[in-house]
């Protein structure tokens, strides 16, 4: 049960975060679920596993990421003290990576030896195989042949990284396709296969076991913030696809009501365009992917295909635990467009010397837009989720004849 | 008695095991379905699964992948799903058919409507894939009460103990998954399935049905001797296909050809069936 005075004890035994969440999958994925849940609950009350998880992450992926005070962007946006959480700066260049080291010492506590993941712009994608490599696991990623081809750079690190990248053909060929051939598969190899979800979203356990991985963002970040400013931060701000570097940065924070939390949606071209990935501002409640959640979707219930610049953000449902949290109130959504996570992007790559992710861009355009509008004295965190090599060429093609000189 | 409690009596008083079909409701369009569907009964379908189409249906192979995606070209949806099966018992009473899908379509559609308004169409049974007993009772206590059974899944993968909390909540039937894996890939073993069949027996007294990669007549045969029924979708549904011209439009010969191989599997249930 959940807690009635913390806003931190969910999901409930079943996996649900009010009417949220839970397991939808077929029979057959029924056990596989319930053995991850098994294993994730003795590795949780193991306290070898969190010993080797935290030398991992500290000697492997490079943590604690740093907390950057942002001062060219706090003097350009007039108002609230900018400071950057920065997930860029992790082995593989991004969050993604914080629950691939978790979810690969669990795989290998049970004992499996292959690895399938799904992947949408490639960074979990580069993650899982970075840690099968290092674990020395067999990896196959699911990738949408759409994304294959925007996102050629991260397919080649896979694939350097010993992984095999199995195109997906069905539907628009993203992210949603890439995850129910991954189903698909792990239906017909449960026995010697692990599923690693690269976000809060699916089948329980894995929307609590991934935003457990990821609440060492925010764990770090609330202990690096009262250090450099003595108190909690007036805001948090993230992007949101499925959502897991937002609820990493914000789970440690729920239960501090003076901190004001802000999910950013991509709005694509516009949430009336109807071409956006903004699942709560856009969608309504349903089924997919084993949780319950808020969907874009038609009036029969069959699944839209999302849009936005940002591969990683192209997903037409969100985390279930996100979903409760915002009909609860706690969290406020918002959005913002291709356009304005351009712009964004641009000017934190020429105030700071960082190049963010398109994904990450989108919660620096909704800051920025409301810094100036806040007092000098607020302080806001942001998560910086991930760097953007990887999205130069999606940018350079966005920008056009636009292109910076 | 409902239609699929008589329906397997009569098919144990024939001393035979049934055949259960499965098309997708609107492939490859609303008017050839309707007529596929309505000829099922004579070419042989002891039982008719369709298929409700779903834009992410998980647990299938390419070939019902594939027909849901052009059922929803076509138009198709949950409303007119219903009006095909409505349409269908104006011409047959007995035969029972099962809508077998995802649960996002009937959640968005209203659980409590869709159950009434699925019965009132003649529906008597439901087959939804990715709603475990876990997640059940949403739907079992609508189904139940408008009279709709809500017919289970159990898998290879269903351990001992499992499988008594799944059949705990079953009724009209027992669908046995006979393979780890989606529709329409690999085919089980006939031991593996004898094996299956005898363990289930031992839960539940409800008629079994094996589906999942049974291609064939003979495979048919083979499940006829061991199961109360034998599910064949895929096939099917590929025959169907191959009856598509170049544009994906119905061909002329293509309800025809899918009738003909239902009444090729149906032969086969004839001759491999024992008491």
């Amino acid at each position: 049960m959940q807690k009635a005075n913390s806003l931190r004890g969910g999901p409930d035994a079943n996996g649900h975060f009010g009417i949220f969440g839970g397991r939808y999958v077929a029979e057959t994925l029924m056990p596989p679920i319930l053995a991850v849940e098994r294993a994730y609950a003795e590795a949780k009350a193991d306290p070898a596993f969190a010993t080797e998880l935290a030398l991992y992450l500290e000697s492997y992926v490079g943590r604690p990421s740093p907390l950057t005070f942002a001062g060219r962007l706090t003097d350009r946006c007039g108002g609230a003290r900018i400071y950057l959480k920065r997930e860029d700066l992790n082995h593989t260049g991004a969050h993604k990576v914080n629950n691939c080291i978790g979810q690969a010492l669990l795989a290998r506590r049970m004992g499996k030896r292959r690895i399938i993941a799904e992947t949408g712009a490639g960074q979990h994608g580069v993650a899982t195989a970075t840690v099968c490599a290092l674990f020395g696991l067999d990896c196959v990623i699911f990738m949408g042949a759409t994304d294959i081809a925007r996102q050629a750079p991260n397919v080649a690190r896979m694939k350097l990284l010993g992984a095999e990248v199995r195109p997906v053909t069905a539907g628009a060929a993203t992210l949603k396709d890439a995850m129910n051939d991954a189903m698909r598969d792990w239906v017909a190899h449960v026995e010697d296969t692990y599923y690693m979800i690269g976000t809060v979203a699916g089948p329980h356990p894995y929307p609590m076991m991934v935003r457990d991985f990821q609440t060492v963002i925010g764990d770090e970040a609330r202990r690096q913030i009262l250090a450099a400013e003595g108190r909690l931060p007036d805001s948090l701000v993230a992007c949101i696809g499925g959502g897991s570097n937002a609820i990493g940065l914000f789970h440690p924070f729920l239960d501090d009501p003076s901190v004001r939390i802000i999910g950013v949606e991509a709005a694509g071209h516009g949430l009336a365009s109807g071409r956006h990935a903004a699942s709560l501002k856009g969608g309504r409640p349903g089924v997919l992917h084993g949780n319950r959640t808020y969907l874009l979707q038609n009036a029969d219930g069959q699944i839209d295909e999302a849009h936005s610049i940002s591969a990683g953000l192209d997903y037409p449902g969100i985390g279930p635990e996100h979903a409760w949290l915002h009909d609860i109130g706690r969290i406020d959504y918002v959005s913002a467009t291709d356009d304005e996570a351009l712009a964004a992007f641009m000017l934190t790559a020429r105030l700071e010397g960082i190049i963010p992710a398109l994904e990450s861009a989108h919660a620096l355009a909704w800051a920025t837009g409301a810094a100036a509008g806040l007092g000098k004295d607020h302080v806001m965190v942001i998560s910086l989720s991930g760097r953007g090599d990887k999205d130069l060429a999606t940018v350079m093609d966005a920008l056009g004849d636009g292109a910076p000189s | 008695m409902s239609r699929i409690a008589a329906r397997f009596q009569a098919l144990k008083a024939k001393g035979r095991a049934g055949l259960v079909t499965f098309v997708t409701a609107g492939d490859p369009d609303l008017v050839t379905s309707q007529a596929i569907l309505d000829g099922l009964p004579a070419a042989g379908a002891d039982l008719i699964e369709l298929g409700m189409p779903f834009s992410d249906p998980m647990a299938d192979g390419p070939a019902i992948q594939a027909a849901s995606l052009r059922a929803l070209r076509s138009g198709a949806g949950m409303q007119t799903t219903l009006e095909m099966v409505a349409r269908f018992r104006r011409g047959d009473d007995s035969t029972p058919v099962v809508l077998m899908g995802y649960f996002n379509p009937i959640y968005v559609f209203g659980v409590e409507r869709f159950c009434r308004d699925a019965a009132a169409a003649g529906v008597d049974g439901l087959i939804v894939v990715d709603l475990p007993p876990e997640e059940a009772a949403e739907l079992t206590g609508p189904a139940g009460a408008v009279g709709l059974d809500v017919i289970v899944l159990t898998a290879p993968t269903t351990g001992e103990a499992r499988l008594a909390q799944v059949l705990a909540e079953a009724s009209g039937f027992v669908y046995y998954v006979s393979i780890a894996g989606v529709t329409g890939t690999a085919s089980a073993g006939a031991e593996a399935i004898a094996a299956a069949v005898t363990r289930l027996r031992r839960h539940t007294s409800l008629p079994v049905a094996v589906g999942f990669g049974l291609r064939t007549a003979p495979q048919v045969a083979a499940v006829a001797k061991l199961a109360d029924a034998a599910v064949v979708g895929s096939a099917i549904v590929e025959r169907l296909a191959a009856g598509l011209d170049a544009s994906g439009a119905a061909g002329p010969g293509l309800v025809d050809g899918v009738l003909a191989l239902v009444r090729d599997l149906a032969a086969g249930i004839e001759t491999g069936s024992c008491p």
